[in-house]
């Protein structure tokens, strides 16, 4: 199963031990639109929370995608590379960009909960 | 330019644009419709494929009458480079109304109506060519703005046989000519025209039919609503100029490649605002050209970009380049040294502080598809 949880840029990370699967969500992938092109990090590559770690493109514009925690990057979704499109299909399943290993795992209590979210997405409007 | 504290305008369809669920964002001053909920791509592909709607009333549509006599296509040329007087009732052509140091103040359509001239011009210059044009042509002209008429545009392989339902006469018209239209009753004034690189109508309407006429037509099964997010990748795989963008007040004709729009006439003659600098950048050559980008990878190069000779030196300026949905990749249009602007040169373009390789390609990236006749 895993925990999810959510930043206010609007990435998702489902925790599995001190594994996290980072995507962009629903909400997100709505504003941008169609996604074109999908720049993914090195396997390996140290990532710390709240700076660029990815970066994806609509017809409209490029936006970057923050890292939600700090750590190592584990694996990158390849799929997105050749199917960018992926990321408004699946956004929350199939469409994961990457898997970092946790270096600082009280990080995930500066996280918003599925719940605290969604509050968060209806404050927006 | 639009001023930001200013309450948006909105054309004429607006409530239909919400009603069909448009994403609408501030444009030129005006509240448009950025994409339906089709979405950009597939906007971008129904219009190759059959026939996009698209409101652009924002536009400025201007007509331009002589007094007492005075030939108001002579006028006009005092303004722009093209050959206005060779232009017969029924044909448009497109120039630019340029300034004294050969810079493009704006770029726009002029067609003869038979007994006066119709000027489409940009949304966001509008103002400033209509004062333009009452500054230099009060004398010799009845300037009249048009801001209650609508625009729209159907653009597409299937327009001609979809407006061709309700006028069958438009199928008659070659690309560039222009005439009246009566549409379900209303009297039009069409052009076959339109900024996609597609075959396609755009038909300038009273305002308080605009919607009527626009829900006739968006019944027929090949047109879809298409909003500016698709014009503008159409318009960049056409290779066409957004003013703003890729043309501007220090952009001559001859850098961003408009030569095949100077007449012919006009370049023995002279006599518009400018003539000096274009007329010898057409002698001697211009500094730096506007060029089409092809990016070797699958990355989208932007506005602004930085290009750079494969050696690293910068020699120009990205502005404008995105996705191509037709062209199934990364498209950009900017402006090089002329040394460096052959189709085929190698250059690279800095995207995220990156060196893409990319090469100078011909326009445009998508066969334009006008109906000559």
């Amino acid at each position: 199963m895993g925990t999810l949880k959510f930043t206010e840029e609007h990435e998702w990370i489902k925790i599995e031990g001190d594994t996290g699967t980072v995507g962009i969500t629903t909400y997100a992938q709505e504003q941008l639109g169609d996604v074109v092109y999908v720049e993914l990090p090195a396997v390996g590559k140290q990532v710390e929370k709240g700076k660029e770690m990815a970066v994806v493109e609509s017809v409209k514009a490029a936006s970057e995608v923050y890292a939600p925690v700090s750590g190592a990057i584990l694996a990158v979704n390849d799929k997105l590379t050749a199917e960018p499109a992926t990321v408004n299909a699946e956004p929350m399943a199939g469409g994961w960009f990457v898997k970092i290993k946790l270096s600082k795992l009280a990080e995930l209590d500066g996280l918003m909960d599925e719940a605290a979210y969604n509050k968060y997405l209806k404050g927006l409007h | 330019m639009s001023d930001p504290n200013q309450p948006l305008r909105r054309t004429p369809l607006h409530a239909l644009h919400v009603e069909l669920g448009a994403k609408l964002v501030p444009f030129a001053g005006y509240d448009m419709p950025v994409q339906y909920p089709m979405g950009i791509l597939s906007e971008h592909q129904h219009t190759r494929a059959a026939a996009g709607l698209f409101d652009v009333s924002h536009m400025g549509q201007v007509r331009l009458t002589g007094k007492g006599g005075a030939s108001v296509a002579k006028a006009l040329e005092a303004l722009v480079p093209a050959d206005i007087q060779a232009l017969t009732p029924g044909q448009m052509r497109y120039t630019q109304f340029t300034n004294e140091k050969g810079g493009i103040l704006d770029d726009l359509m002029v067609a003869n109506t038979g007994d006066h001239l119709m000027l489409v011009v940009n949304a966001s210059s509008k103002e400033a060519d209509a004062a333009h044009l009452h500054r230099h042509l009060s004398q010799s002209c009845a300037i009249e703005e048009l801001s209650t008429r609508a625009l729209i545009a159907l653009q597409g392989p299937k327009a001609a046989e979809v407006l061709g339902r309700f006028a069958p006469q438009c199928q008659a018209m070659h690309f560039m000519n222009a005439a009246f239209l009566t549409i379900d009753g209303i009297t039009c004034y069409a052009t076959r025209s339109g900024y996609t690189g597609e075959d396609g109508y755009e038909i300038s309407m009273p305002g308080d039919a605009a919607e009527r006429l626009t829900r006739r037509l968006l019944a027929e099964p090949e047109v879809k609503p298409i909003g500016l997010g698709a014009r503008d990748s159409l318009r960049l795989e056409a290779g066409l100029c957004l003013y703003g963008n890729d043309i501007d007040q220090t952009t001559t004709p001859v850098e961003a490649a408009l030569t095949w729009s100077i007449g012919k006439r006009r370049r023995s003659e002279g006599g518009f605002v400018g003539a000096d600098v274009i007329l010898r950048q057409l002698k001697d050559g211009a500094p730096r050209r506007l060029i089409g980008i092809q990016p070797e990878g699958r990355a989208p190069v932007r506005a602004h970009a930085e290009i750079q000779d494969r050696s690293g030196r910068r020699i120009g300026e990205v502005t404008s380049g995105g996705f191509g949905p037709t062209a199934n990749g990364p498209v950009a249009m900017g402006y090089v040294a002329s040394a460096s602007a052959a189709p085929g040169t190698d250059l690279q373009v800095i995207v995220r502080d990156k060196a893409l390789p990319a090469r100078v390609a011909p326009l445009p990236f998508v066969p334009h598809r006008y109906h000559r006749g």
